[in-house]
């Protein structure tokens, strides 16, 4: 019988559920609730309406990621980080395998065509992930065309990745040293046809959510998150920015070839009323998507100028045939569509099976704030601010 | 601000006996401390003008098997500095008496999930944390999976697991 220490908490917790009012109620949200956007599953202690207290409860999609990584050498690994945050692939494996060639030492050698088509993928793959951040936003408060509308255009870059990497979600297709193909012939081209067409649906999708004043009710002044208690809880990605920090890894870390291109980094301003509301999320990840539009169009001009498809260029030619890394340890951190994604490696006695692997889940931490967000709003109100948080159960389980 | 410049503050503050040793074999050097200093430490970093590591990135066990090691990750937003400081604890192996070290909870509020993750996989006891279940696996589930002597169980509520 284990220490009875290890399960105070738990008994604790047991008790407290107990202990409630007459007049509260416990009440069961998910795991099989759709606006918990998969297997999340909030206790709520409600008075009425009103919530009084959250308790999530995950693991409901836990994989055991942080086993497989140190039981599989590094290449192998990469097709289950596209099984972290499934929304978006290219950015996960795009981490992963920044990190391992920083410890190689490999990063400065990378062709720069080979940066400019991840830059492009993973922007193409942050558009598709904030497409249904936005859409599923709409409809979980009420509003069904923003979100046929998402999954319509996000087909579309659904489609061109699958031609790129022969699979529509999860790609494996960024290897460390360099990429498991070239673009095919003719991505470029259809990429340019891909934003002139999004173009102008962005701009309908705008119009038909930021400014409706049904949306505008159910979002503003609700679940203000101030910029101390998102850093305190360690919330990264577009939830701090639309607490007003401008904070984005980007530009901070300026990896890969982020630094030759040029993009603005939207905040939260209140516009509504509070900064840091749900509005102010849904409209950080808005402006985003324009952004992103942007690196998407730098990236293909440079790729259709300077940098073009030769006959001769290799994706793979410094693909390394084993990954032997002396003993050292690293943590690197890339800014995925959700927020800050880390991988923090530990390595021994140049053995290509890592030691440790450990993922920060950029939503296990933004998620985290949903007790103190919580408490003390209407039922309907904490469906809009989940929502808000935009959260992806493979990397909160991991 | 640079590695050596946060160790020197931290030096003059709390003495030279608070760094038991540093490790600068990979790309981000680290410094090790004591398991008694680690609170009065990070408030200090969290605290202190110039250093203000108001960011706790990541926080995570690893399993040496000879020992076990509490790895912080802290960032500071307004400076854009970054430390790695880590605690290296005994490895008892048994299950009735985890290995223990104070909880920074109270110092960010980051530190609460995960933890309850370093509890839940690695088996590693935060005291005064104030809410240490299991946040991964099942409450009732023996072990810790991430334990490199960890074995899994035949059966999980009677049903072959293999």
């Amino acid at each position: 019988m284990a220490n009875p220490k290890y399960k105070e908490a738990l008994l604790r917790y047991e008790k407290h559920l107990t202990e409630i009012s007459s007049q509260e109620m416990v009440l069961n949200m998910g795991p099989q609730h759709p606006s918990t956007h998969g297997v999340l599953r909030l206790q709520l202690i409600t008075d009425g309406e009103i919530v009084k207290e959250v308790v999530p409860h995950l693991g409901y999609l836990h994989r055991c990621f942080d086993k497989h990584a140190e039981s599989l050498n590094y290449a192998k690994t990469i097709p289950f980080t596209d099984r972290l945050d499934y929304l978006a692939s290219m950015n996960n494996s795009h981490a992963f395998v920044m990190g391992v060639e920083r410890m190689l030492g490999l990063d400065s050698k990378i062709p720069k065509r080979i940066e400019y088509i991840r830059v492009l993928v993973c922007e193409l793959n942050r558009i598709a992930s904030h497409l249904i951040a936005i859409g599923t936003y709409g409809i979980d408060i009420g509003a069904t065309t923003p979100f046929l509308w998402c999954f319509r255009d996000r087909e579309h870059i659904m489609n061109m990745l699958e031609w790129a990497s022969g699979s529509r979600m999860l790609y494996n297709y960024i290897w460390v040293g360099g990429l498991f193909y070239d673009l095919p012939v003719g991505f470029e081209e259809r990429c340019t046809e891909f934003i002139t067409y999004f173009k102008p649906k962005l701009v309908e999708l705008d119009e038909i959510l930021t400014q409706n004043q049904i949306f505008i009710s159910r979002t503003a002044k609700i679940g203000v998150l101030p910029a101390d208690v998102a850093i305190n809880y360690g919330v990264s990605g577009p939830m701090l920015r639309a607490s007003g920090i401008k904070w984005d890894l980007r530009r901070i870390d300026g990896y890969s070839v982020y630094p030759e291109i040029d993009f603005e980094i939207p905040v939260g301003k209140g516009e509504m009323g509070a900064i840091g509301d749900c509005w102010d999320r849904y409209k950080v990840r808005m402006d985003e998507v324009k952004e992103s539009v942007r690196i998407v169009e730098q990236c293909l001009e440079r790729l259709q100028k300077d940098f073009k498809r030769t006959a001769e260029f290799d994706p793979r030619a410094l693909v390394p045939k084993k990954v032997n890394l002396k003993t050292q340890d690293y943590y690197v951190r890339a800014e995925n569509p959700k927020g800050e994604l880390g991988f923090y490696f530990v390595t021994k006695d140049k053995s290509d099976i890592p030691l440790r692997v450990k993922s920060r889940g950029p939503s296990f931490n933004n998620l985290s704030v949903i007790s103190e967000l919580g408490k003390g709003v209407l039922i309907a109100d904490l469906i809009a601010i989940l929502g808000s948080i935009d959260i992806v159960l493979g990397e909160v389980d991991r | 601000m640079t590695f050596d410049e946060i160790k020197s503050m931290l030096v003059s503050k709390f003495g030279t006996q608070l760094i038991l040793k540093e490790d600068r074999n990979g790309l981000q050097p680290a410094l090790f401390i004591d398991k008694a200093d680690i609170v009065a430490v990070c408030l200090f970093l969290r605290d202190t003008e110039g250093l203000y590591f108001d960011f706790l990135s990541n926080l995570t066990a690893v399993d040496y098997q000879t020992h076990f090691t509490i790895v912080y990750h802290l960032n500071s937003l307004p400076y854009q500095h970054s430390l790695v400081l880590k605690v290296e604890l005994s490895g008892h192996r048994s299950l009735d008496e985890l290995p223990e070290i104070p909880s920074l909870t109270s110092v960010w509020r980051t530190a609460d999930w995960h933890e309850r993750e370093a509890f839940d996989l690695m088996g590693i006891y935060f005291e005064g944390h104030p809410d240490l279940r299991r946040i991964l696996l099942p409450d009732d589930w023996e072990g810790y999976p991430l334990r490199k002597d960890y074995e899994e169980a035949e059966k999980y509520h009677g049903i072959h697991i293999n």
